[in-house]
Formats: C-alpha cells, structure tokens, sequence
C-alpha cells in the first residue's frame, strides 16, 4: 500500500515527493547562483539567470513552509535499528541544519533583492513586496548570509548523500530505499 | 639674515592664507551632491551619485589661485537607485568599498578666468588608486543667506577613466569612462 502520511516505519509519498523536488530545486539553484553572479555584462542570461533564480527562490520558500507544516502534523520515522546511535543523531542535526539553513538562504535572497524597497518579481506573475530597506552595510551583510551559507548547505548536501550511499552500498540497509518507496512494507 | 628671511616668508604665507575664507560644504542641509553618469550601451546615461560625503575649501576672491579644497567621499553610499546593482558596484567588481572605503579629492592647483570658471587640479582617490585629475569648474553664485550665513555655490565635471582607477570590469565600449559632477555649496565658516 501506498500512503500519503509518513509512519514510524515508512515515509509517506508527500514527504517523498518534497523531498527529491526540493533537492533538485536547491541544488540547480545553487549551480544557477554560481553561474549567474559571475556573468559578463553582454551575456544573453545577465538579466534572465538572476530573474529565473528569484522567482524559483520564491517556491523553494513555499516548499519549505509547505515541508515544515506536513513535518509539524505528521509522524517521523524513527531511525532504523541498524543505525548507531550517533549517525542518527548526526542525521537528525543535518536535517534540522537544513530548514534552518535554508530559512535563511531564502530570506537573506529576498534581502538583496529589495533593499532599496522595490518588489521581487515572481514569474511573469506578480510582484513579491518589499517589507523594509536596508543600509548598505546591511544589504552587504545580507549578501555574506547567503553566500555563506549556501556553501554550507551544499557541504551538508554532500555529506547527506554520501551518508545514504554508504547505508545503501556498504551496510546495505533501508535508509536509501525509505525515502525513494512508499510502500509501506519497505521499513519493516 | 637667513632665519629672518624665512619667518618673513612664512608670516607673509599665512597673512595671504589668513586672507581666504574658509567654507564647510553643506552636507548637512544637503545643498550639495556628488553624482556621476555613464553611458549604458552606448545608448543614454546611467545617472547615480555618493549620498555620504563631506569636504570643505578655502577661497578668496583676490587670489583664486590660492583656493584649496578637500573632499572625502564614503563609498558604500553609492545609490543608482537599484539595490543589485548597487550591491554590486561596492563589490570587488566595481569600488571594492570594503577594502577601499573612502575617495578622496585633493586640489592641487586652481586656475580662474575672468568669468569666474576655471581648472581645478587635484588629486582623485578612488578604488584605493590615485590619479591626477582636472575638474571643469563653473562659479554658479554667492551672497549672504537669510539666516545670517555667507554661501558660495559652483559646479565641477571631470571625466575619469574607470581602468585608471583599477575598475576592469568589462562593461562595454561606450562605458569605459565616467562622468563626475561635484555641486557644492559651501557655507562660510
């Protein structure tokens, strides 16, 4: 059986689902941030890339409040018995590391973006508005924040899958496979 | 003889220095602005300016040639009314403002005509290089204030050379060089 919810055995196909999308999202994004800033001005992508990574910003922020919300309501899985005890806690610090992380990767991008008080254009859609302006020194702090801790994330991101494909390929247990089945008899 | 020769010079220097009113630039009111403009493409002015500054300058009517005047200029203030491209303009791309904080103008010579415009020379600071530069000067007027102040107000444009001062970034052939427009008044202290 299929089932939407997590369980102490099993995660549900809506945790699933945000997870891979979001880890496609985020990491494209923070190839797309890397390539964009370094553009040369008569780049076709100089206006677009920037444009494309805002308005991409702005569902990566959704997702995560969507995430958090369906992670507040919900069951986790408690960590499989074949983990020891300090890979579960180290697991559980990086995904905690990630919300947190990703919290304010978001919110210090939104910073840059409307520091002198102007909107945030989402798609061709509408414009996401400004809530203060910042100082200079401010919106360079704000810059530093997102630069920061966007490298830490990715780091992270390195380390999580390194860490499923060690469970996957060496101590051969369920930890890759949960996350990628639904199927509810997979944890057992 | 020698000693009393040199006295002689330096009292009769600071007699003529003594001569010369001294202004503060009004940065306070803000009757005063640093802007500059620089082609984008080739195509129209790209208009901003330094919005934290402070200077003040000595002048006298019967000898302009001995006017002075200094100006600072925070370069983190710069404003072109866009908050990412401002950003990047205090980057290391453009004024690099973390490690260079501060432009600076020093005079070094003035040259007045009889219309009351002129040539400053003087020293320009920017991006932690710093280069000769001349100013085109226009004296725009000056006169008592109504509330008891004595102001003096002109106008200088100099044209500077972005890879002068060690800003390479590569933004097209129209915009290699820049425009500065000092406004400034000065109110006498």
């Amino acid at each position: 059986m299929i089932y939407l919810k997590n369980s102490k055995t099993h995660y549900g196909l809506v945790t699933i689902l945000l997870h891979w999308i979001m880890a496609i999202i985020v990491i494209g994004m923070f190839f797309l941030g890397d390539y964009m800033v370094d553009l040369d001005y008569y780049d076709q992508w100089y206006h677009t890339a920037p444009w494309w990574h805002k308005s991409i910003g702005g569902i990566v922020f959704m997702l995560l409040l969507i995430r958090l919300f369906w992670r507040f309501i919900n069951s986790t899985p408690e960590p499989l018995q074949a983990h020891k005890k300090w890979e579960s806690s180290t697991a559980k610090a990086v995904h905690i590391l990630f919300y947190i992380l990703l919290f304010f990767i978001c919110v210090s991008g939104y910073f840059i973006s409307t520091a002198k008080g102007v909107g945030i254009e989402f798609f061709a859609w509408f414009d996401i508005p400004p809530i203060t302006t910042l100082s200079e020194t401010n919106a360079d702090i704000v810059g530093g924040i997102h630069d920061i801790s966007t490298q830490v994330l990715l780091l992270l991101v390195a380390l999580h899958a390194l860490a499923a494909f060690k469970h996957h390929f060496i101590n051969k247990d369920k930890t890759l496979v949960r996350i990628i089945n639904p199927e509810k008899s997979i944890g057992k | 003889m020698k000693i009393i020769y040199t006295a002689f010079i330096a009292l009769s220097l600071m007699a003529s220095t003594a001569m010369a009113d001294d202004y503060v630039i009004d940065n306070k009111g803000m009757h005063a602005s640093i802007q500059f403009k620089i082609s984008h493409l080739g195509y129209s002015w790209l208009w901003g300016r330094f919005n934290d500054f402070d200077g003040h300058f000595s002048y006298d009517k019967d000898s302009p040639e001995s006017t002075k005047i200094e100006v600072t200029i925070k370069t983190n203030s710069i404003d072109s009314n866009h908050a990412e491209r401002d950003k990047h303009l205090r980057g290391e791309d453009f004024l690099n403002v973390a490690k260079f904080p501060q432009a600076k103008f020093v005079s070094t010579s003035f040259v007045q005509n009889e219309d009351g415009s002129g040539i400053m020379k003087g020293e320009f600071t920017l991006n932690g290089v710093t280069n000769p530069i001349a100013i085109d000067i226009k004296f725009i007027g000056e006169g008592k204030d109504p509330w008891g102040g004595y102001r003096i107000g002109f106008e200088g444009t100099s044209r500077i050379a972005l890879a002068d001062f060690n800003i390479l970034k590569n933004i097209g052939p129209a915009s290699k060089e820049l425009d500065l427009i000092f406004s400034i008044e000065g109110v006498r202290k």
